[in-house]
């Protein structure tokens, strides 16, 4: 277990370094970050410091928060295909992000952002949580995301075009897609103490998750109380998934390959499976983050369509085998 | 000798029309490019719509012209019942409305957008020339050379600017912005990227360029997360200057040379 953790706190160090260094500004490794430690007055120090640095804590804390919200809610609905994307969450939170800049609200009072995505995740959660029941039964579960994601989806596009910039539908892309692009740290500290509270939510709920696997009657019998755990599910999900989707737009598929890759190094515990798809989500997105500006450096490709690239065979061959399963 | 008068007039008219049709009388252009063009070297009473974004003096430098002439969506089907007999389109018309009209028996003359100044002249001729009024044509063709000849005067320190839109977008000297920004006097940092078109230029390359002047677009109304780019820290090193009037620079029409005027004024300020 304590193996599992060095290695992946390893993993995400390496590739945050790697994130540093990683750029469309020509300049060597070495030279890249001793101009981010020391302010040589040149302009590459700038860009260490305000664009790549903000974007590679960003990449960290965005994969964290939704790594660790795909494991809670796998763990509370025990199945593997919950994933705030494909649920609708990062929909919903986007769709309060996009209502919160195009009413002028996220102008005049910057928290607002943040809140308002955390507004959007909340109903959908809520409204999951409520149509699938505490059993989550894989139909209903995923039936409810559809309905709820291509609502969230269109509801955008819809406040979008109605708006007066004409700019504001080439946004489209980046809510439903998610990038990291030059984002700088207004974005870091606007973001982080809502990430904050949602992580210590989701932690919280480790106990009531490991005795959820006996069941709900055994988790009351063992003092979990359910209406607790519900809350703090909703709570610590819409927090941490609102204020990743307000500051980068919506990242699918983080939280459905991250748990399903490490559940078997954690001995199919949801517990310990929070803090590890955390730290592996942390990795997941940091690794994109650098494919997307490897793979096509002028481009500006979109973090979602890689992620969806990796992520959608994977959840095919989820639905497969849950249905043998069912079957 | 009246009557003879009407009587060769009429001849005239028979025999002219039997070589060479009318001019167009019903043109409709659902171009915003196309539109300005028009006005400029139409007849009166010729061109019978302009495209709805003509009259809006957001988008138009011409919007107070445009608005005597009735505005169209640019639909294939709403243009087919103003029965046109020539429609103005660009390049980047939506085919299957080119395709559409064209099947119904309107001709569609095309224009291509202007990628440099001295395309702005072919396209007044070319508009000169559809809409059969060439004498026009030849005289709007002729200011405009004069006004750009006397804009040009030799310039000792060329500044480097970047153009800067949203999304991170950049413009070349290939383009027709990248001719304006050359004709006031600066030297285009794309070049130096490597970029003769357009092309997205990472916020950080821009940074690493350290250009003397970053020339942005304008504020539209309204929100939008494209225009974040503007507002980043990682600009604060630089000198950002807001001196896009997008009207003036969206169409090879001669009102580019106010832009080219904006330019030069703003060349003059960060020299001082």
């Amino acid at each position: 277990m304590t193996r599992l953790a060095v290695i992946l706190i390893a993993v995400v160090a390496a590739l945050f370094v790697a994130s540093l260094v990683t750029g469309y500004a020509i300049a060597g490794p070495i030279e890249s970050l001793r101009a981010l430690l020391v302010d040589t007055g040149n302009p590459l120090s700038v860009v260490m410091r305000e664009i790549r640095l903000p974007r590679a804590i960003l990449a960290a804390l965005v994969g964290t928060s939704l790594g660790l919200s795909g494991a809670a809610l796998q763990g509370y609905l025990r199945n593997p295909l919950a994933e705030p994307g494909l649920i609708g969450v990062s929909g919903s939170a986007a769709l309060g992000a996009v209502l919160a800049i195009q009413t002028g609200l996220a102008a005049s009072f910057a928290l607002a952002l943040p809140f308002s995505a955390l507004g959007g995740a909340v109903v959908a959660v809520g409204l999951i949580l409520a149509l699938a029941g505490p059993r989550g039964g894989a139909i209903t579960l995923i039936l409810a995301g559809i309905a709820i994601s291509a609502l969230a989806g269109a509801l955008t596009s819809l406040v979008l075009n109605l708006s007066p910039n004409p700019f504001a539908a080439a946004d489209i892309v980046f809510w439903l897609m998610g990038s990291l692009a030059d984002r700088s740290f207004a974005h870091v500290w606007l973001a982080l103490p809502f990430m904050g509270v949602g992580w210590l939510m989701l932690a919280a709920t480790a106990r009531g998750l490991e005795a959820l696997t006996l069941g709900e009657d055994g988790a009351e019998a063992m003092g979990i109380s359910l209406a607790r755990l519900r809350l703090l599910l909703v709570t610590g999900t819409a927090a941490s998934v609102g204020a990743a989707t307000s500051v980068a737009g919506a990242i699918g598929f983080v939280g459905l390959v991250v748990p399903h890759l490490l559940r078997p190094f954690v001995g199919a515990r949801p517990g310990a499976l929070l803090w590890a798809s955390g730290l592996g989500g942390a990795a997941m997105v940091l690794a994109a983050d650098i494919a997307v500006r490897v793979v096509l450096p002028d481009r500006d490709l979109k973090l979602g369509v890689l992620m969806a690239l990796v992520g959608a065979p994977l959840f095919l061959h989820l639905i497969y085998k849950t249905r043998k399963e069912t079957a | 000798m009246r009557l003879t008068k009407i009587t060769a007039l009429i001849a005239a008219a028979i025999l002219g029309g039997a070589v060479h049709a009318a001019p167009p009388s019903r043109v409709v252009s659902i171009n915003l490019c196309t539109d300005q063009l028009a006005l400029m070297v139409a007849a009166p009473g010729q061109l019978i719509s302009v495209s709805r974004l003509s009259h809006d003096p957001a988008s138009s430098p011409m919007s107070a012209a445009a608005r005597s002439v009735p505005a169209n969506g640019s639909g294939a089907e709403e243009v087919y019942l103003l029965r046109p007999d020539l429609v103005l389109a660009s390049s980047f018309t939506a085919p299957a409305t080119l395709r559409m009209l064209r099947n119904l028996g309107i001709p569609v003359e095309v224009f291509a957008p202007a990628n440099s100044l001295s395309d702005i002249a072919a396209r007044i001729t070319q508009m000169g020339k559809a809409l059969e009024q060439p004498d026009t044509a030849l005289e709007r063709v002729a200011d405009f050379r004069a006004a750009l000849d006397a804009l040009h005067t030799p310039v000792a320190h060329r500044p480097r600017a970047a153009l800067y839109y949203v999304n991170s977008y950049t413009t070349g000297d290939n383009t027709l912005a990248g001719d304006i920004l050359k004709a006031a006097g600066f030297d285009n940092v794309a070049t130096e990227a490597g970029i003769g078109h357009g092309a997205t230029l990472p916020l950080e390359r821009l940074v690493m360029l350290a250009p003397d002047v970053v020339i942005r677009g304008r504020d539209y109304p309204g929100q939008s997360r494209a225009e974040d780019a503007f507002s980043h820290p990682a600009l604060a090193g630089l000198t950002v200057k807001n001196a896009l009037d997008v009207r003036d620079w969206t169409c090879g029409t001669p009102h580019v040379l106010d832009a080219i005027r904006a330019l030069r004024d703003l060349r003059e300020e960060l020299a001082q």
